[in-house]
C-alpha cells in the first residue's frame, strides 16, 4: 500500500492543494493533481530565473524572480490582464486559471511551480468574437455587472461543466462558492451556468 | 385587512387625490409665453393601476415629441443584453488596474501605524537610494479627512496631523511593485503620539480625547456623505442637523399607541473588487489619468484644481471600472499622489491600493446609534415621529440616518436630530444610499412594532401612512407574488428549533438630476452611428442604455450604435452614483440623437423610415449626406414640471429561517418590487436589484469592520475575516419593476441602485421577529447575537 493511500492526503499534496479554488476542490478527488510532480527541487534565485510557461497552447519564455506568483506573471509580465487579482490571498477566486484543466488560485501559485503544465486563462477559453458557451451564456443572462469577478466566475463555471455536464443548482453554487462578487450577480451566474449546461457547454 | 372593494376604492381615491397633474398644469400655463418652449402632452401614471393619462408640460422647443410607453417601443424597456458583455466575460475588457504603459512605474503608500500623532520627521533618504526608486513624495494634505475650518486653530505641525491608523504619509514610485514595497519600508517616520479615541460612545464623553482641536467639516461628494459647514460642534460631537415640523409633543399626546426603541448598526466597508487607483501619466502637454472612478469629471476637476492646470490639459479615462458603491468620487489621495510621483519621475505611475489598504482607508458606511419614537392613533394614522441618530464616520462626516424618517411616511409632527461623532478612524464616504439602510433598519422595525400594537397587518399600516401610489402598487404586487397572506403568521409560530418567518420593509430615495450630463451623437456617411460621453459605467450598464436610446430614436439596432464612454475629451457626463446616472443622461442622449437626425434630414431632404413606411433607412439617408458626418451635442435640460421632492423606492419581502440552536440566520427567499420612472433595460435593472438585495443581506448578517482597540488598526482587512455574502448565502430573488411614468424628461427614466439596497436589512429584522418573537436591534445579526437574544427570551424577557 502506498503512502498516499495510507494517509489519504500527503502534506505535499495538501500544500499543493491549498491553491485550489472551491471549483478545484470538486476535482481534487479525481487524483489529477497526484500526477503533477513539483519541479522546484533545485534552489534558484533570488534574482530573475529564465522559464518557459505554456499558456493557452503557446510557449512563452520569460525571466521572473522566484517570488513571482503566476497571477503577477500573467498580468505584469505577459499582460494577460483578464485574470484579476483582488484579495491576493486565495479568498476570492478572482484570479482563477486552470493548470492542466484544474482551477487554481493563480495568486497562491508560484510561477516556478507551474513547470511544464498547461495553463489556461480566461483569454484562452474564448474571445469576444468566438466566445466559449459559458461566456455566451453569461452575456445572455447578464451574469456580469462591473465585470471584475467575471473572468474568475467563468473559469470556475466552465471547469464545473467540464467535469459535470449536468450540474444541479447546488453543484453550481458549490463550484462558484469561492468566487466573490460584490455587485451581487450570483443569481444570474447560476442561471447562466445551468443554461450553458442545458446547451451542452 | 379591509375588504377588497374597499381597498380598490381607496386606491382610486389616492390617485385622484394626487395633486401633481393639476398644480403643474397651472404652473405650465404661467410659462406659456416662454420663448424657446412648446407644449407637449407627456405620459403619466402607473400602467395596471389606472389607464395611463397624459399631462401637458412646457418643454424646450428643440426636444423630441413625448416618448410613448414602453409597450410601444422596440428597445427601451426591453431585455437588451449588455453591449460590453463579451469583453467582460472574455477578459478583454481593460480596467484601469489592467493598464500597462511603456516605462510605467509602480507606486506604493507608506501608511501610519498609529491613530493620532504629530509627525516630527519623515526621513526618505534611504528610500531614495534604493536602486529601483524613481520618485518619492511626502503627502502634504490628507484629502479625505474633514478639515479644521479655522486653520489657525489646527495643531501646529510640519506634516499633516495623523488622525487615523492607515493614514497615508508618503509614497514611492519604483520599477517594480516589489521594489516599491521594499523602498517604502525604508522610510523612517517619527511620531509624537497623541491620545486617541476609537468608539463613538467613548468619543461622545466630555473628557474624551479631541480628534480635532476645533470644528471641522468634510466636503460632500456626488454620491452623498460629507455635509454642511454650518453645523455646531462640541468636542467630538458635531450636530445636530435638525428637521422640525409640527409639534411632536402634541402628536404623541394624540397617539393611542407608541413605540420607542434604540437601534445600532455597524461600520461596513465598500469592498469593491477593483481597489481605488490610477495610472497617472504627466506629460508637458497633457496629464492623462486612467482612473477606477465613479466620476471621470470629478477626478479631472480635482486634479486640474490641485495641479493648477486648465481642465483642457487633464484627460481622465475610465472605460471600465471594477465597482465603487459610493467610495470612488474625486481623485483622492491615490490620484493626487500618483500624479505627483509621475511628475517627479517623468514616467507613468500605477498606484492602486492593496486589499488591506482598500478595506482600511478606502471608505466605509458609518455606524449608527439611533433612537426612534413613533406614535399613531387607533386607526393606524401616524401622529408623530421623533428620531435621533449618532454615528461615526471616523475623521469624516455624513453619518446621519434620518433620511427615511423624513421621506417615507406622511406625518405632520416630525422632529429629527442627526449627530456626527468624530473618532480616530479612517473617514467614511458615501456608500450606496448614505444613511438610508441604517435609518430604514430603525424606522421600519418601529413601524412593524406599531402595527403589532394596533393589531394591524404591516402592509395595512403602510397603506394608511404612505401617500406614494408607486409604493402602494409595489406592496400589492409584492404581497401577491410572495404569498404574504398565507405566509404572515403570528410571531414564533414554529414549535421546533428551526423557525421560519417573513418580513417586509420599504425604501425611498431621491430622484436626483445632474445637469452636467451631455452626449454627442454622430451619424457618419456610411450610416454608422456613434455616441460619446465622459460618463463611466460602474456596472449598471449605462453604455447599453445609451445604445438603446439612440437606436430607438434613429430606428436602428442597439448593437449598431458605437458607444464610447469614460473619456473626459467627450461631453461631460454625470457621476455613477446616487441613482442619478440614467435619470440624468438618457434625456440628453435622446435629445442629441433627435437633433442629429433632424440635421441629417435637413441635409438630404427626405423622411426617415418609421413615421412613413415608404421612406428610407438611416443608412440609405446617410449615404446621401453631402458632408462626412452630422453631429449633435445635447446637455441635460431641466426637469419638466416644477414639483420638488420626487422619490424613487421599492418594497421588499423576505423569508428567513432561524436555527435557534446554532443562531444561524438564513435568508431563503426575497421578492423585491421597485420603481425607477420609466424602466430602460429590464435585464440590467434585475441585476442591480439582485445586487442591492444581496448587499443588504450581507450588511444585515455578516459584515463588520473591526479595529484593534490599542492601535486603531483594522484587524479584518481581507475577504475571509471581513465576511461578505457569497454564492451559498444567495437566496432565490424575484424582481419586479413597475413602470412609473412621471412626465419629467424626454425619456422619463430614473435610477435604482440605492433604493434596491435600502430596505433589505430592515425586512430581514422584521422577518427575524416574525420567526422568533424577538427583536434584534443591532447589526450584523450574527449567531452570537441571535443566541444572546433568544437566551433573553428563554429567561422570560419580551421584545
Amino acid at each position: 500500500m502506498s503512502k498516499k493511500q495510507n494517509d489519504g492526503l500527503s502534506r505535499r499534496q495538501f500544500l499543493r492543494g491549498s491553491a485550489l479554488t472551491a471549483a478545484g476542490t470538486t476535482i481534487l478527488n479525481s487524483g489529477l493533481l497526484a500526477h503533477a510532480e513539483s519541479p522546484t527541487s533545485n534552489a534558484v534565485g533570488p534574482g530573475p530565473v529564465p522559464i518557459t510557461l505554456r499558456i493557452n497552447g503557446k510557449d512563452h519564455d520569460l525571466s521572473v524572480e522566484p517570488r513571482t506568483t503566476l497571477a503577477d506573471a500573467l498580468r505584469d509580465t505577459l499582460h494577460l490582464t483578464g485574470t484579476k487579482v483582488v484579495c491576493d490571498r486565495g479568498a476570492c477566486s478572482a484570479c482563477t486559471v486552470w493548470i492542466d484543466g484544474i482551477p487554481v488560485n493563480s495568486c497562491l501559485t508560484f510561477v516556478l511551480d507551474v513547470g511544464q503544465r498547461e495553463v489556461t486563462t480566461i483569454e484562452g477559453l474564448g474571445t469576444p468574437d468566438h466566445m466559449h458557451p459559458v461566456q455566451a451564456a453569461f452575456v445572455e443572462y447578464d451574469a456580469a455587472q462591473c465585470g471584475y469577478c467575471t473572468p474568475g466566475m467563468v473559469m470556475s463555471t466552465a471547469a464545473l461543466l467540464k467535469s459535470n455536464p449536468n450540474p444541479t443548482l447546488e453543484d453550481v453554487q458549490h463550484a462558484v462558492s469561492g468566487n466573490l462578487c460584490r455587485c451581487g450577480t450570483y443569481p444570474k451566474v447560476f442561471a447562466a451556468a445551468l443554461a450553458a449546461a442545458r446547451k451542452g457547454a | 385587512m379591509p375588504p377588497a372593494n374597499q381597498q380598490q376604492q381607496k386606491k382610486k381615491q389616492q390617485i385622484k387625490e394626487e395633486p401633481r397633474a393639476v398644480t403643474e398644469k397651472t404652473q405650465d400655463q404661467a410659462a406659456r409665453e416662454k420663448p424657446g418652449t412648446r407644449k407637449e402632452s407627456v405620459y403619466f401614471g402607473i400602467p395596471g393601476t389606472e389607464p395611463l393619462t397624459r399631462i401637458e408640460r412646457t418643454v424646450p422647443a428643440d426636444e423630441p415629441p413625448a416618448l410613448p410607453p414602453n409597450d410601444q417601443l422596440k428597445y427601451i424597456g426591453n431585455r437588451v443584453p449588455r453591449q460590453d458583455g463579451r469583453f467582460k466575460t472574455t477578459g478583454a475588457a481593460k480596467y484601469p488596474s489592467d493598464t500597462h504603459l511603456p516605462n510605467m512605474l509602480y507606486g506604493k503608500f507608506l501608511s501610519s501605524t498609529v491613530p493620532h500623532a504629530r509627525v516630527s520627521s519623515v526621513d526618505t533618504s534611504s528610500a531614495e537610494r534604493h536602486p529601483g526608486v524613481k520618485a518619492v513624495h511626502v503627502i502634504e494634505n490628507d484629502l479625505l479627512s474633514a478639515q479644521v475650518l479655522d486653520k489657525t486653530k489646527e495643531v501646529q505641525s510640519k506634516y499633516p496631523v495623523i488622525r487615523y491608523s492607515g493614514q497615508p504619509i508618503a509614497a514611492v514610485a519604483a520599477t517594480s511593485p516589489q521594489a516599491a514595497q521594499e523602498a517604502v519600508s525604508l522610510i523612517k517616520v517619527q511620531y509624537e503620539e497623541l491620545p486617541f479615541v476609537l468608539g463613538a460612545d467613548e468619543a461622545r464623553r466630555p473628557d474624551a480625547p479631541k480628534v480635532f482641536p476645533a470644528p471641522a467639516a468634510q466636503a460632500e461628494t456626488a454620491g452623498g456623505g460629507g455635509g454642511s459647514e454650518k453645523v455646531p460642534q462640541s468636542g467630538n460631537v458635531r450636530g445636530p442637523e435638525r428637521k422640525d415640523a409640527g409639534d411632536v409633543a402634541k402628536g404623541f399626546a394624540a397617539s393611542d399607541a407608541m413605540v420607542e426603541g434604540e437601534f445600532r448598526t455597524q461600520v461596513q466597508t465598500h469592498s469593491a473588487l477593483e481597489p481605488h487607483g490610477v495610472v497617472a501619466d504627466w506629460k508637458p502637454d497633457m496629464l492623462t489619468v486612467s482612473a477606477s472612478t465613479q466620476s471621470t469629471m470629478s477626478v479631472r476637476d480635482e486634479l486640474a484644481t490641485i495641479f493648477k492646470l486648465p481642465k483642457s490639459k487633464v484627460r481622465v479615462l475610465t472605460e471600465y471600472m471594477g465597482g465603487g458603491f459610493g467610495a470612488k468620487f474625486g481623485a483622492g489621495n491615490v490620484g493626487v499622489v500618483a500624479v505627483h510621483l509621475s511628475k517627479k519621475a517623468g514616467a507613468p505611475v500605477k498606484l492602486f491600493s492593496d486589499r488591506k489598504e482598500e478595506h482600511w482607508t478606502g471608505g466605509n458606511r458609518p455606524d449608527s446609534q439611533q433612537h426612534v419614537k413613533i406614535g399613531a392613533t387607533r386607526d393606524g394614522k401616524l401622529q408623530a415621529i421623533q428620531f435621533t441618530s449618532y454615528g461615526t464616520a471616523g475623521v469624516g462626516t455624513g453619518a446621519g440616518t434620518a433620511g427615511p424618517a423624513h421621506a417615507m411616511y406622511k406625518c405632520d409632527n416630525l422632529k429629527t436630530e442627526e449627530y456626527d461623532v468624530f473618532t480616530n478612524a479612517s473617514p467614511g464616504t458615501a456608500f450606496r444610499a448614505p444613511g438610508h439602510p441604517p435609518g430604514c433598519f430603525a424606522l421600519e422595525q418601529a413601524m412593524d412594532q406599531l402595527a403589532e400594537k394596533l393589531g394591524m397587518d404591516p402592509l395595512v399600516i403602510r397603506d394608511l401612512n404612505d401617500e406614494s401610489p408607486a409604493r402602494r402598487e409595489e406592496r400589492r404586487i409584492g404581497a401577491e407574488k410572495f404569498g404574504w397572506k398565507q405566509k404572515f403568521r403570528r410571531p414564533n409560530s414554529d414549535p421546533g428549533p428551526i423557525k421560519r418567518g417573513v418580513g417586509v420593509a420599504q425604501s425611498v430615495w431621491y430622484r436626483i438630476v445632474n445637469m452636467d450630463s451631455g452626449v454627442e451623437v454622430r451619424i457618419n456617411r456610411d450610416g454608422s452611428v456613434e455616441a460619446l460621453s465622459a460618463v463611466q459605467d460602474i456596472g449598471g450598464g449605462i453604455k447599453t442604455v445609451i445604445a438603446q436610446v439612440v437606436a430607438e430614436e434613429l430606428g436602428i439596432q442597439p448593437r449598431d450604435v458605437q458607444v464610447t464612454i469614460g473619456d473626459t475629451v467627450s461631453p461631460p457626463g454625470p457621476p455613477s452614483g446616487g441613482s442619478m446616472t440614467t435619470t440624468s443622461i438618457t434625456p440628453a442622449v435622446r435629445n442629441a440623437a433627435y437633433k442629429a437626425k433632424q440635421q441629417l434630414l435637413a441635409h438630404v431632404k427626405a423622411p426617415l423610415r418609421g413615421a412613413d413606411p415608404v421612406s428610407l433607412s438611416l443608412k440609405q439617408l446617410a449615404a446621401r449626406l453631402p458632408i462626412e458626418m452630422v453631429s449633435a451635442t445635447a446637455q441635460r435640460s431641466p426637469e419638466y414640471g416644477k414639483r420638488e421632492g420626487m422619490f424613487l423606492g421599492g418594497v421588499q419581502f423576505v423569508e428567513v429561517r432561524v436555527d435557534t440552536e446554532t443562531g444561524i440566520v438564513k435568508v431563503e427567499h426575497v421578492v423585491a418590487v421597485h420603481d425607477c420612472g420609466r424602466p430602460m433595460n429590464m435585464l440590467q435593472l434585475e441585476s442591480q436589484v439582485n445586487g442591492g438585495v444581496l448587499q443588504g443581506i450581507s450588511y444585515a448578517l455578516y459584515e463588520n469592520r473591526r479595529l484593534d482597540r490599542n492601535t486603531g488598526i483594522m484587524v479584518n482587512p481581507n475577504l475571509e475575516q471581513y465576511k461578505i455574502l457569497g454564492a451559498k448565502e444567495t437566496p432565490t430573488i424575484e424582481v419586479h419593476i413597475i413602470e412609473h411614468y412621471l412626465a419629467r424628461s424626454s425619456t422619463d427614466a430614473g435610477g435604482i441602485g440605492e433604493p434596491a439596497t435600502i430596505p433589505t436589512a430592515a425586512a430581514i429584522a422584521n422577518a427575524f421577529y416574525n420567526a422568533t418573537g424577538v427583536r434584534v436591534r443591532e447589526l450584523p445579526i450574527t449567531p452570537a447575537r441571535v443566541l444572546a437574544a433568544l437566551g433573553n427570551l428563554r429567561q422570560g424577557a419580551t421584545a
